[in-house]
């Protein structure tokens, strides 16, 4: 019978090299997914240090470029314009509460319009309806949306670029069964929305006059029947192509894996409520924390321990990810170390109103971040030619 | 490799066990072909090879069943994955990713198989599939043919001994059927794989099969040889029925081996005429339907491309053509509740059914789509009947039709457990309780055995001498031939043929019915007409 070699060691990302591009960088392949999400989150926080639009501005352009140049043409790639409008949405949102919900006018401010005054009962004198707004009142309320809207976009970039169920790939083997519960619902989804549609179809050749509950319950019906069946023979499928193979777990590695998990968690817990409450025990905050992730990081790895699968065609690490995550990181520090300019010019202030200046340093770290567009290999043209 | 020792399987909801006392062996490299009607236990059968019977599905098994010398009792369906590759009707529900590369990994990634052993099994199983340049397409692209054949990858990657087949090329088109299986024959002969296949649809694959296991319908298993088996089968595909009506020995399972027996059956039919399958209508038919210029677009994409089409009350039409030809569109817009971009419909004495409300709609034509189960939504048959009545608002009584169509259907029952035969007869009950005129069945064959088909035969006769038009968009050619009047071939959205059914498909090679392969250039299509003509 088939001697399958049944190692059981991790899956490790130091197989054998599966990508072509040895010794060229600049062969088409698809970046690591945590390089991509390093890069973005680290862009993220060099965003929450700044209130100047004018760096604010820069990040989306750079954000922009860089998603153009490197985005693929899986269907996944092509949402970065739905996080833009919902970008532009929460600086609306923003702009509008400030203009509605007045915190009042002082003498330095410069008058705008005003909003027909609503008065509000004695006990609810706490917020203002209407009244006179500002033009700093406004602005100071767009940079501020604008500064969520391009930490939001950070986050679109990342989605946008690495892609989803690669990045699942990534997590730990302990937590290997949540990220295939993850990978089925995203393909299952479809498959719902397309057997409502049916179903819907089917419900109109028989004209049934059923309104409200009872037209609902001859669609939902069928379609979840339909969606169990469905999901019943994707069990059956996985479980006879091996899914959940027991690896050398015994009951005791089990147990210790349970109560490791368990203590860490607390330990997390207790550490949280430590940071955050000033009147707690000094043991209760960092050390208590540190002792909980240590305890989490031991269970997950002892969990991983009893799965035993490979991966196919481990996404490798080599220079460009390294790369790409380094000038996300740099910028970041660049931005956080308040080195070499001017921390005011971070946060412009609006008395006086006046044109933010550029600070030098933190504009070069902006600008060092979009290097990704080219330090990232291009994305393979197999990808691209993947649109449907 | 296989091994059922004295196997009974009893599922706890039923009185009468699935499986009683099965004693047989499939040997190593051997094609071994499952028959016997819907719901004798053909997937049980199936299923207890790898274990799923009873790991997965519940149920007791009695005797012992080895697949390479392991017991599937200690041995649930996981740890037999690198034995035993198991893939079921419908390719998509057992997909786990969404490329063609990475689903043929999958189970490698859970045997825990090296990444570069991984690797090159990927490249060989491409090739071996004629799947490498699909390679990185997302699966729900590919066509029905496509699909099935990285299922079929994604199992034998693991390079099991044993493939199970759970009827492979139901859901395909003749072209697509024949893909699949010489993908099958390939593993047969080339690797020396194991198949155990079960299959509707003899008259695709019984040429291919070394052994049949028959199961007749009590339990009980006959293992065999393929021509022995069929010879006294309660089921056969029309080139043995041909046989047994002429009297061949040894029995001819390839059109080859048949046209062979069949020259002095030919000469002897030379002189005569066959009688028509279906009788000719006494007087002209009345037109029913016009439709000009019918035209689907699906974001941009035609699905069908101006089509004009007139149906004929008591006609059976057959609609055939390829997955994704533009069949059930064409349908769906005849109807008038699909999308359709532009054309007519006009409908004898009535509105176009596109401008009319859905309730209108449905008195002028009725459809029943390619899932009837989608029409049904309650707790029993009679609830639904009951419910066809009130939406109808017709004199026609919902029960009167279904007991002309399928007698015998208890009240009671649930509708979820109906045969797919009874599902489809129901459906098609509660929509003629509306009384149109013109009838559009879409691929009702689909998953029928030789008797379902058989019963809806009738079901379309009665629905004819009714003086409707009926439609039946279908892959089966066997069908086809004995039910329809006409024949209409959609290719990429465009009717490529329309005529007679006789003058449509003997001149086809894809189309063309066994006995018309075996008798051509004799204009013979059923083993029925051979009968006659020889009485």
């Amino acid at each position: 019978m088939t001697a399958v070699d049944r190692t059981t060691v991790q899956a490790s990302a130091t197989g054998p090299d599966p990508s072509p591009d040895v010794g060229g960088r600049r062969l088409p392949r698809a970046l690591h997914p945590m390089a991509w999400w390093v890069w973005a989150l680290a862009l993220a926080t060099a965003v929450s240090r700044t209130d100047n639009p004018l760096l604010l501005f820069l990040v989306l352009a750079v954000l922009g470029y860089v998603v153009t140049a490197r985005r693929t043409e899986a269907p996944w790639a092509r949402g970065f314009k739905y996080y833009l409008y919902l970008a532009l949405t929460v600086v609306v949102i923003r702009v509008v509460f400030r203009a509605v919900f007045a915190t009042g006018i002082t003498s330095r401010d410069h008058f705008l319009f005003s909003l027909p005054h609503i008065p509000t009962p004695d006990w609810y004198a706490g917020i203002k309806i209407g009244g006179p707004v500002s033009l700093e009142a406004l602005l100071s309320a767009a940079t501020d949306g604008l500064r969520l809207a391009c930490m939001l976009c950070c986050i679109g970039a990342a989605n946008t670029l690495a892609n989803p169920k690669r990045a699942l790939r990534v997590l730990p083997g302990a937590l290997y069964e949540l990220g295939v519960a993850v990978t089925v619902a995203i393909s299952v989804a479809p498959q719902l929305v397309q057997s409502v549609q049916r179903v819907v179809r089917a419900r109109k050749l028989r004209a049934g006059k059923a309104q409200g509950m009872q037209a609902l319950r001859g669609i939902v019906v069928p379609v979840l029947e339909d969606a169990l069946e469905r999901s019943l023979r994707l069990a059956a499928a996985m479980d006879s192509r091996g899914y959940g193979r027991a690896g050398r777990a015994t009951r005791r590695s089990r147990h210790i894996t349970g109560a490791l998990m368990l203590l860490g968690m607390c330990g997390l817990c207790a550490g949280a409520y430590g940071l955050l409450d000033a009147t707690a025990p000094a043991f209760l905050g960092l050390p208590a924390m540190g002792l909980g992730a240590l305890l989490c990081v031991a269970g997950l790895h002892l969990g991983g321990r009893r799965v035993t699968r490979t991966a196919y065609r481990p996404d490798p690490w080599r220079l460009p990810e390294w790369a790409v995550a380094g000038v996300g990181v740099l910028s970041a520090v660049l931005l956080l170390a308040n080195l070499g300019y001017d921390p005011a010019q971070l946060n412009p202030t609006f008395y006086p109103l006046t044109w933010p200046a550029l600070p030098l340093v933190p504009t070069a770290a902006i600008l060092l971040a979009g290097t990704a567009g080219f330090l990232a290999p291009p994305p393979s043209p197999a990808q691209r030619a993947d649109a449907p | 490799m296989i091994t059922f020792d004295q196997v009974t399987i009893q599922y706890e909801d039923t009185p009468e066990p699935a499986l009683r006392d099965v004693d047989l062996t499939v040997e190593e490299g051997e094609l071994c072909l499952v028959v016997g009607h819907t719901g004798v236990g053909k997937s049980t059968l199936l299923g207890a090879v790898n274990g799923l019977v009873p790991h997965f599905t519940g149920g007791t098994l009695y005797g012992r069943v080895t697949v390479d010398g392991r017991d599937t009792a200690p041995h649930p369906p996981r740890e037999l994955a690198d034995v035993v590759g198991v893939v079921g009707q419908d390719p998509v529900d057992g997909f786990v990713t969404d490329t063609v590369e990475e689903e043929l990994a999958y189970a490698m990634e859970q045997l825990a198989i090296p990444p570069g052993t991984m690797r090159k099994r990927v490249e060989e199983t491409l090739d071996l599939l004629g799947l490498a340049d699909l390679r990185h397409r997302p699966l729900h692209e590919l066509s029905g043919g496509q699909q099935q054949r990285v299922a079929i990858g994604s199992v034998l990657t693991a390079h099991p001994r044993v493939l199970v087949l759970d009827e492979p090329t139901s859901a395909l088109d003749p072209t697509a059927a024949e893909e699949v299986l010489a993908a099958v024959t390939r593993l047969v002969h080339d690797l020396g794989v194991t198949v155990l296949m079960a299959e509707h649809r003899l008259e695709r694959v019984v040429q291919y099969a070394d052994r049949v296991i028959h199961l007749p319908g009590d339990g009980r298993a006959r293992i065999g040889p393929a021509a022995e088996i069929l010879r006294t089968s309660t089921i056969a595909p029309p080139i043995v029925e041909l046989a047994r009506a002429v009297g061949w020995s040894p029995l001819p399972l390839s059109i080859r081996d048949a046209r062979r027996a069949a020259a002095p059956l030919r000469t002897e039919l030379a002189a005569r005429t066959p009688a028509p399958v279906r009788p000719a209508p006494a007087q002209e038919r009345p037109r029913l339907l016009t439709a000009r210029g019918i035209t689907v677009t699906y974001r941009g994409v035609p699905a069908v491309r101006e089509v004009d089409l007139d149906l004929n009350a008591g006609e059976v039409t057959a609609l055939m053509g390829r997955n994704g030809s533009g069949k059930s569109s064409l349908l769906w817009a005849l109807q008038g509740s699909g999308p359709r971009r532009a054309g007519t419909v006009k409908v004898a004495g009535g509105p176009d059914p596109h401008d009319v409300p859905a309730a209108r709609a449905r008195q002028l034509v009725g459809l029943v789509p390619q899932t009837p189960a989608d029409l049904l939504y309650l707790e029993s048959v009679k609830q639904e009947l009951d419910q066809a009545d009130s939406e109808s608002g017709t004199t026609v009584k919902a029960r009167a039709v279904l007991d002309r169509l399928a007698p015998g259907i208890d009240d009671a029952t649930h509708p979820r457990d109906l045969s797919e035969g009874q599902k489809l007869a129901l459906a098609l009950a509660i929509q003629l309780s509306a009384a149109p005129r013109i009838v559009l069945l879409d691929e009702p064959t689909r998953g029928l055995d030789y008797r379902a088909k058989t019963a809806l035969i009738g079901v379309v006769d009665i629905l004819a001498a009714e003086g409707r038009a009926v439609v039946i968009s279908t892959h089966d050619v066997e069908f086809a031939a004995r039910a329809a009047d006409r024949v209409v071939v959609m290719a990429e959205g465009d009717v490529v043929d329309d005529g007679p059914t006789a003058e449509v498909i003997v001149s086809s090679p894809v189309f063309a019915p066994q006995t018309a392969k075996i008798l051509a250039p004799l204009p013979y299509l059923t083993v029925g007409q051979v009968k006659a003509a020889r009485s």
